[in-house]
């Protein structure tokens, strides 16, 4: 909009107006300085308060992981293990379901109004509160797929990831509910890049004769693939940080175990647990926590955005 | 293929064109048609289930009392959550207060305003990686700044810290649709103000917001119902209390928190609280959801 500034200012205006206009313009900067001013507010506020754990344990905070506040001794990596075991897998499952479900309502495959249907509840399954479907995962999910974590222990138990008595709270259920909560996200992304496909290039698959999934598997798809990129990532990066129902179901333990069926902790989970009460000493230890939680985060989001930018040069 | 190149041209020598179904390829199309039906159902069939289960177990303690009473004691009777109800409110109202107008500035300051040059693209790449902020972040921020330091006249846990909080979390979404809502407005209108002699704030007050005034609603609706289920940001902001809120400068109780709270309680009346609690909650931010839809759709009419 810089061409009507040239124009507006060669005419002479009444000081009045010229005020108006210069303290709304002044006004609307600074708000939008807020922005920037928080984003680094919040960096400066969470480092500040990490320095101390980061000069005492270093990166050694990162791999070993014993947290123990009685002996002031702290240690992230079962949180930092918990968080990326939890979203990658969470990840592994949503993705396949999320994609398939975009597909399935956008290439015609069924009658519009259904599919309009179908993408109404999976938006009204993002807008569901995540500590409804914590209480949701405590008293009906995690009961209802316990007898199957069982069946996975007592024939699978050799295998280290399935090497512990699901009892309760643990990892397994903490997934399954970050796959419900990432699946709106990765299906309205990947529905949105699928519908900027461009219709002659479907016109012109279905032209030489495609079948409809030999159109979606061989143009369709890495047409849009990109896009479909950047939505896995941004919804990685809402698995990494998502606190309240995984923290409900996850079952909060600091104990290390390789095993899914066992109960585990989460950056986000320990952070919701323990921030509230914490001493000095912890709080410090936390706060280096949240930073290595916000550091993951962002480098996420970054390539996220990165990826869905080189969709939109694109077409 | 090769066909023969005969002059005479019978019924026979005409390639088959017709759909077979029960050739390979269109066989295996319409498996791969069923199974992302069948993914579909996967996807819809958690929104259903908890929608049943909080609708079964939430709607029988919904009563006068659950409205105006307070949360009963470990192991007590009856009760209600009317507490946490009104600091729902209360905490979702501070929170837009700061958020909208900041919000909705920062949105008329990249749609009309920015230049294109490192600040403006930088407030944009600002707004994007705040939206990706997980939002247990924005209480750690908000602890470190308002919480720990005691800033509002000594005060600790407070309302106003939960609210702050959650103002965070909305701030990016009101500024990306201020800014995509003026974008939508056409250059013709803003060159027909100038061209009558209207100043600028004149022309972004009294034509181009206006103009847009459905799609910001739209965002700030859907950023409002996103505040209203939060919950990480308010546990150690606004925190709990299982009293009539006592101002703006104490903890305060909020639905989501109480829904979290009461949930890990071994007693079932406060479990059955915590389902009604959700049942609240869920009808609540389903109905702003269905308004930002219809103001969508008013919109495009």
């Amino acid at each position: 909009m810089t061409n009507f500034k040239a124009q507006y200012l060669l005419r002479s205006r009444p000081a009045a107006e010229k005020f108006v206009d210069g303290s709304f313009q002044r006004l609307v900067v600074v708000m939008a300085s807020m922005v920037a001013l928080i984003l680094i507010s919040i960096f400066v506020v969470v480092f500040w308060g990490s320095l101390e754990s980061m000069g005492r344990y270093g990166l050694k905070f990162l791999v070993t992981s014993n947290w123990n506040p009685v002996d002031d001794e702290y240690g992230a990596f079962t949180a930092i293990y918990g968080t990326l075991v939890t979203s990658l897998l969470a990840l592994v499952i949503a993705v396949p379901l999320g994609v398939g479900t975009a597909i399935f309502i956008t290439e015609d495959i069924i009658p519009l109004k259904i599919r309009n249907i179908i993408g109404l509840m999976v938006e009204l399954l993002a807008a569901i509160p995540s500590v409804v479907l914590g209480l949701w995962a405590i008293f009906i999910l995690e009961p209802f797929i316990r007898p199957f974590l069982m069946f996975l222990y007592e024939d699978f138990g050799w295998i280290p990831f399935f090497s512990t008595e699901p009892l309760g709270p643990g990892i397994s259920p903490a997934i399954l509910i970050l796959v419900v909560m990432i699946l709106p996200i990765i299906t309205a992304i990947a529905r949105d890049s699928l519908n900027q496909v461009p219709m002659q290039l479907r016109q012109a698959a279905y032209g030489v004769g495609a079948t409809r999934w030999g159109a979606i598997l061989n143009v369709i798809l890495p047409a849009a693939v990109s896009g479909i990129v950047g939505g896995v990532m941004l919804a990685l990066g809402r698995a990494m940080g998502e606190t309240m129902a995984v923290t409900m179901i996850i079952g909060n333990s600091n104990v290390f175990s390789w095993s899914l069926l066992a109960p585990g902790n989460t950056i986000s989970a320990m952070l919701a647990n323990q921030f509230g009460e914490a001493d000095v000493g912890q709080l410090s230890s936390l706060m280096y926590a949240a930073f290595v939680l916000m550091i993951l985060t962002l480098l996420v989001n970054i390539l996220a955005q990165w990826l869905v930018k080189r969709l939109s040069l694109k077409y | 293929m090769n066909y023969p190149s005969s002059t005479i041209r019978s019924e026979a020598r005409v390639p088959d064109l017709s759909y077979k179904g029960f050739l390979k390829r269109n066989l295996g199309s319409r498996f791969l048609s069923f199974l992302a039906g069948v993914f579909s159902f996967l996807c819809v069939l958690p929104l259903i289930a908890v929608l049943a289960y909080v609708l079964i177990k939430g709607i029988s303690t919904i009563n006068v009392d659950f409205f105006t009473q307070l949360p009963p004691p470990p192991g007590g009777q009856g009760g209600g959550v009317g507490n946490a109800i009104l600091g729902s409110i209360v905490v979702t109202t501070i929170a837009a207060l700061i958020a909208i107008p900041i919000g909705v500035g920062g949105g008329i300051y990249l749609a009309e305003y920015s230049t294109g040059r490192v600040f403006s693209q930088f407030i944009r790449f600002g707004t994007n990686v705040l939206a990706g902020v997980p939002s247990i972040i924005a209480g750690v921020f908000i602890y470190g700044v308002i919480v720990s330091t005691r800033i509002l006249f000594g005060h600790t846990f407070s309302a106003i810290a939960g609210g702050t909080a959650l103002s965070v979390l909305m701030l990016p979404t009101v500024v990306k649709t201020t800014d995509e809502g003026l974008k939508l407005v056409s250059n013709d209108l803003r060159r027909a103000a100038y061209g009558v002699g209207a100043s600028r704030f004149v022309t972004i007050s009294q034509i181009t917001l206006p103009k847009a005034f459905t799609p910001i609603a739209t965002g700030v609706v859907l950023s409002i119902a996103r505040a209203a289920g939060e919950t990480a940001p308010l546990i150690f902001t606004a925190l709990f209390s299982p009293f009539w809120p006592n101002g703006i400068f104490d903890p305060i109780a909020t639905l989501s928190v109480l829904i979290y709270n009461f949930s890990a309680q071994p007693y079932d009346l406060q479990n059955q609280l915590a389902w009604s609690a959700s049942f609240l909650l869920v009808v609540f931010i389903f109905a702003l959801n269905l308004l930002a839809r219809w103001f969508g759709r008013m919109a495009n009419k």
